[in-house]
């Protein structure tokens, strides 16, 4: 653990225990919803409990992660990058996963769990349309009804991953209400599922919302970290020194960091969306700026004003674009055993440009941001052996990227 | 924090009391606070007491109402747009209390405002300002115990949802945590959804009772005098929110502004549920 953090106890922390029954990570977590959520929430928790150990269960989901997914995903060596940078870096490549990014792990995961619950209809919100069109794909193969919510903006914004989703037999609702963005299309997910608990199965995202889902995201993004920690004794006979990933709701970085914590020798680190600046205030960096409160089900730092209005943010990269974060990162800040860091949009693009011309790898702009932190702690430290979590591919940013560079298609 | 001598307690108990006695549900009409301005809310409220609400319900506006209907979400948009916070939503109180010391009025709203004051303080200001009750949306029984603990203090009311799916043990956490009433959700799903069943009401309100002896409140899906008569039949208190929020909206979009007209119109539309409770049960 950093040895500068004086809020770490010389007691080990047994990471595998936490979050506690009541979904406490410390502070973080919990059930923050209505009434009429609890029931629901309760049937998933007992389902997931009965499940999340089941032999019957773990290996149809081990089986589909292999033969559909193409799991497990590569570690490999960037050595051009590495060179440029001034490290040796490791990409883990969850972007050469069907659907091109991790979101598929956790969609599976949890539509595994919907048919075994016996739900007949499956709803998801979506920023970017990255999870949309994962909970799309899943819910096509198990001929199970999807619907997904997604901001009236963002629709415009991400136009073909709408299509994708459609294509994929989803109905995609737009959310006209508040920011017309991701926190909105959650709300308006939430409320269809209050509205229809009795057929209905709410895939939520990343690894925030209300017990279970903060444990079950991460339960399922966590053949991540599994994978990358073998693969990286496997193939350089150490563990890494650094782990790098980048944090929206931060289902990515807790799926590649769960598996590591106990490793004390390792550094994680998170990457948030910096924007135009933290000091700009034009940012998603809740960690590094916000501070604690409730939303969306769960306590967890949050970027809100003084009257405890939840605010718009911003991000080069929608998949970052988002207020809160994971209940569980709150905690991994606090005690230290993560650090945080703000990334700019300008110091994403320049390492999707290096990622493209060092490696011939489109890089996500969420993923860009990992890359970009990565580069920042080898001119800090120089040489060390740092892992990348590439949580996706960018072939669905070149419209933005292009925008950004005032280049017309 | 003010004399606490000055501070009454909750008005709610004394009044449940002797609706009992006079045999009758109390009727708990709400609106959004802020919509469309501060200054309409504290005419809104005044109209609301004049037109026979037994107590207020004032929801403080919030980014995202996520167990709201589109109708008390787009009044919270258009709060927000007034730039109205908890703060101001207490101030609104006091302010309303200068007039009207006996009306109860209680809060509704969201957890984050609230950790944004900071949960004791918030308690403190509220019983200042003359709040009686608090209901929080997305605060459970599970993780209220240190906002009902502060609210205890100074007497004010945690009041707690029950939905049509909470099952008998939960009843009783909730009875056992809530004081001043409880508020029976009668329909699965948001605020202003449709189609409530009467009759299967009742049932659930035995149901409840069998381990709940705080009075019973009834909302979601009250639009007109007619289901409020019939609700008020057999639960101890009518709620009715979107069907006035967009009374309010309708009229105040027609008439640029919440005027005397609308006043009048909103005063109208109370006092008909209040005659409907009245002779519900005789």
């Amino acid at each position: 653990m950093p040895e500068t953090n004086n809020k770490v106890t010389d007691t080990p922390v047994d990471y595998g225990t936490f979050p506690d029954v009541r979904g406490r990570f410390g502070d973080y977590g919990g059930r923050y919803v209505a009434e009429t959520l609890m029931e629901p929430i309760e049937e998933l928790t007992a389902a997931y409990a009965k499940y999340r150990n089941d032999p019957g269960f773990l290996e149809e989901f081990e089986t589909d992660l292999r033969d559909y997914v193409g799991r497990p995903s590569a570690l490999y060596h960037a050595k051009r990058l590495s060179e440029l940078y001034g490290a040796e870096i490791w990409l883990k490549r969850e972007d050469l996963n069907h659907t091109g990014a991790h979101k598929i792990n956790n969609a599976l995961g949890q539509a595994l769990l919907a048919k075994r619950m016996g739900k007949t209809r499956i709803i998801a919100e979506t920023g970017a349309g990255q999870h949309g069109v994962a909970t799309a794909t899943v819910a096509a193969r198990l001929g199970i009804e999807c619907v997904v919510y997604m901001g009236a903006d963002d629709i415009q914004r991400q136009a073909p991953n709408v299509f994708r989703m459609r294509l994929l037999g989803a109905k995609v609702v737009p959310v006209d209400s508040g920011t017309r963005t991701l926190k909105d299309a959650l709300n308006e997910a939430m409320r269809d599922w209050v509205t229809n608990v009795d057929d209905t199965f709410y895939i939520i995202g990343t690894v925030a919302g209300p017990h279970p889902y903060p444990q079950m995201v991460r339960d399922f993004q966590s053949v991540i970290g599994r994978e990358a920690r073998e693969q990286m004794l496997e193939k350089t006979g150490e563990l890494p020194d650094q782990v790098v990933a980048c944090v929206g709701g931060g289902s990515n970085a807790i799926g590649i960091f769960h598996e590591f914590l106990a490793d004390e020798s390792v550094e994680l680190h998170g990457s948030e969306a910096g924007g135009e600046g933290v000091e700009t205030g034009r940012h998603a960096a809740p960690l590094t700026a916000g501070r604690p409160g409730v939303l969306h089900g769960n306590r967890t730092y949050l970027m809100e004003d003084e009257n405890g209005q939840i605010i718009g943010t911003h991000s080069i990269s929608a998949g970052l674009d988002y207020p809160g974060v994971g209940p569980e990162h709150a905690w991994l800040k606090d005690i230290g055993r993560v650090e945080y860091a703000a990334i700019t949009d300008e110091q994403a693009m320049e390492a999707f440009h290096d990622m493209m011309r060092c490696e011939g790898i489109i890089p996500a702009l969420e993923s860009s941001h990992a890359v970009a932190h990565a580069r920042v702690l080898a001119e800090a430290r120089g040489g060390q052996r740092i892992l990348v979590n590439l949580s996706g591919r960018g072939d669905k940013d070149i419209n933005t990227v292009a925008r950004l560079e005032g280049i017309e298609l | 924090m003010s004399d606490t001598s000055k501070q009454p307690g909750s008005r709610l108990a004394p009044l449940f009391q002797r609706l009992a006695a006079e045999n009758r549900a109390a009727l708990i009409p709400y609106i959004t606070a802020g919509d469309p301005s501060p200054e309409a809310t504290l005419e809104l409220m005044h109209a609301l007491a004049e037109g026979g609400a037994d107590v207020i319900e004032v929801g403080v506006p919030f980014s995202d109402p996520m167990a709201d209907g589109p109708v008390i979400q787009a009044a919270h948009e258009r709060a927000l747009r007034s730039g109205l916070g908890l703060r101001g939503v207490l101030d609104l109180v006091a302010e309303f209390r200068r007039k009207d010391g006996e009306t109860p009025v209680i809060l509704m709203g969201y957890q984050n405002p609230i950790e944004a004051i900071g949960v004791a303080d918030f308690a403190a200001r509220a019983a200042e300002a003359g709040v009686d009750g608090v209901l929080t949306v997305d605060l459970p029984p599970e993780e209220a115990d240190e906002l009902a603990g502060a609210l205890r203090g100074p007497g004010l009311d945690s009041i707690f949802l029950l939905a049509p799916t909470t099952r008998g043990e939960r009843t009783q956490a909730v009875a056992s945590k809530g004081s001043g009433f409880v508020y029976y959700v009668s329909l699965k799903g948001v605020t202003g959804a449709a189609n409530l069943d009467t009759d299967a009401l009742g049932d659930q309100l035995a149901r409840i009772r069998e381990t709940c002896e705080l009075p019973v409140g009834v909302g979601f899906g009250i639009r007109d005098a007619d289901t409020a008569g019939r609700v008020g039949a057999v639960a101890d208190a009518v709620i009715v929110g979107s069907a006035i929020v967009r009374l309010i909206n309708e009229r105040a979009e027609a008439e640029g502004g919440v005027n005397a007209a609308v006043l009048d119109d909103v005063r109208d539309f109370v006092a008909g549920m209040r005659r409907s409770i009245e002779s519900a049960r005789s």
